[in-house]
């Protein structure tokens, strides 16, 4: 608590002066939660609004490639915010990492999955659900555990595919595929875990899951985007990050 | 080769996905069809007010109860269990049970309308030559309510194929299984293989667009004959 009001002190000495301003962003849809919790918070420290869409972040390139109004990314992803960089229409020099998602098996069976992830050699189930590997970092990064762990192609005929990790966590927590990778932030709030079983794959077995905030050029003169930019890296709001499961 | 193996695996299935779905609609949904617009019981508004609902909720919505009911813990998945078929999502015949409850006022829509405009005189007509009832409805019914059946055919089909929603949330995206055109399609934009997009989303609209104007052709020259 301490550390948010210091956090409220710092932002708002800077920030008081300048107009408050409407910023519209862009936010990637597992970000809903921590986002929800975020907004009040810098609303209130800043007098800044902020205008919030959620969504996954392929919809979002293609929306800001064709004028979305957007002024800020919030994605789930790194490579997203770089190809907005490369193609001018994001603020060169603006992207940073505010959250590193952590990868997670999980069933809603409690003893299905043990804490080494065996469970995956004993291929003792039906359906494991992953994200696409084509549209989802948590994808890719399920997919790269199987691979080091030997099982992809004994599991290939098992998997089925999350458009996104929200249908993929949908898929598994009714039941529907008897386990997923999920993400952490997913299963896990303050401390406690969904019930069910568990795996937290080791950070040896996949690349890190980055997830990246750009300032988006139409958002190059509002303050408010760059009050936020700030605001994603005290360390008030990384420990409300962290509350929901990511790294920082 | 402008699409891909994998491109044409989700035409092909698509294409079985529609035309089963529309055969079972058209056995299941014409008698549905048949009873709303010759009941006379207090029954009918409720009954086809709960047709039209799947309308209402937006289709991954929709998906998301049917996966529930459809899965381990769900009513349906129960029967099936019972059954001994096993859990339908993920699989084809779930697509299939989905996209039937999710196409189902395209097909008994313009059906009921159809049947609504027979009327009562050919009805009649017939029972005075002392048809029977199925006799009647095969051989005045139906050949009067051609272009009912064409229309309520062609908009289940074409419901099924742009079907997208739904079998996402049903399907898992198994290629070969559950991985129809519209699912590939959009995976191709989300993946930002805009190109690929493009050639798939047009050859789709093309051929989609010249069975239409073949049916609908076809439709207009039956029409001519009543």
């Amino acid at each position: 608590m301490k550390r948010v009001l210091l956090l409220l002190l710092f932002l708002m000495v800077p920030v008081c002066p300048a107009l408050a301003a409407d910023l519209h962003l862009a936010v990637a849809a597992n970000f809903t939660g921590p986002m929800e919790q975020l907004k009040p918070v810098f609303e209130k420290a800043t007098g800044h609004k902020l205008i919030i869409a959620y969504g996954t972040v392929g919809k979002f390139y293609a929306q800001i490639k064709n004028g979305a109004p957007f002024e800020l990314l919030i994605s789930s992803d790194e490579a997203t915010p770089k190809k907005l960089e490369n193609d001018g229409l994001a603020v060169a020099e603006s992207r940073f990492t505010y959250a590193i998602g952590k990868l997670m098996l999980w069933s809603t069976k409690p003893g299905l999955v043990d804490g080494k992830g065996e469970v995956l050699k004993r291929g003792e189930f039906k359906y494991l659900a992953i994200a696409n590997p084509k549209l989802a970092v948590y994808g890719a990064a399920a997919v790269d555990v199987m691979k080091k762990l030997g099982v992809y192609e004994q599991l290939q005929a098992k998997l089925v595919f999350g458009e996104n990790i929200t249908q993929t966590y949908q898929f598994t927590a009714t039941g529907n595929a008897e386990l997923g990778f999920v993400a952490l932030s997913q299963i896990y709030k303050n401390g406690v875990y969904a019930d069910g079983s568990y795996w937290q794959v080791p950070f040896n077995l996949y690349p890190r899951i980055k997830q990246d905030v750009v300032l988006l050029t139409r958002g190059r003169d509002n303050p408010a985007g760059k009050a936020l930019l700030t605001f994603l890296q005290s360390p008030g709001t990384k420990q409300i990050i962290r509350s929901y499961g990511y790294d920082i | 080769m402008l699409l891909t193996e994998s491109d044409l695996q989700a035409i092909w299935l698509t294409l079985r996905l529609a035309t089963v779905v529309t055969a079972i609609l058209l056995v299941v949904g014409t008698p549905v069809a048949w009873w709303l617009a010759r009941s006379r019981s207090w029954f009918k508004g409720p009954i086809g007010a709960v047709v039209a609902l799947p309308l209402v909720l937006p289709p991954s919505v929709l998906g998301f109860y049917l996966l529930l009911a459809m899965g381990p813990n769900g009513p349906v998945g129960w029967l099936t269990q019972t059954l001994e078929v096993g859990n339908l999502p993920f699989t084809f015949w779930g697509l299939v049970l989905a996209s039937v409850f999710y196409s189902f006022p395209f097909m008994v829509q313009p059906l009921q309308s159809a049947f609504e405009t027979v009327g009562d005189r050919p009805l009649e007509a017939a029972a005075t030559l002392g048809a029977s009832r199925l006799d009647t409805f095969f051989s005045v019914v139906v050949p009067l309510s051609l272009r009912g059946f064409m229309t309520a055919s062609i908009l289940t089909f074409a419901h099924t194929v742009g079907e997208f929603g739904v079998v996402l949330m049903i399907g898992g995206n198994i290629p070969g299984a559950t991985r129809v055109a519209s699912v590939q399609i959009y995976d191709h934009v989300e993946a930002l293989e805009y190109a690929s997009a493009h050639r798939m989303a047009a050859i789709m609209l093309i051929f989609s667009f010249l069975v239409l104007l073949a049916l609908y052709a076809w439709r207009s020259e039956e029409g001519k004959k009543y």
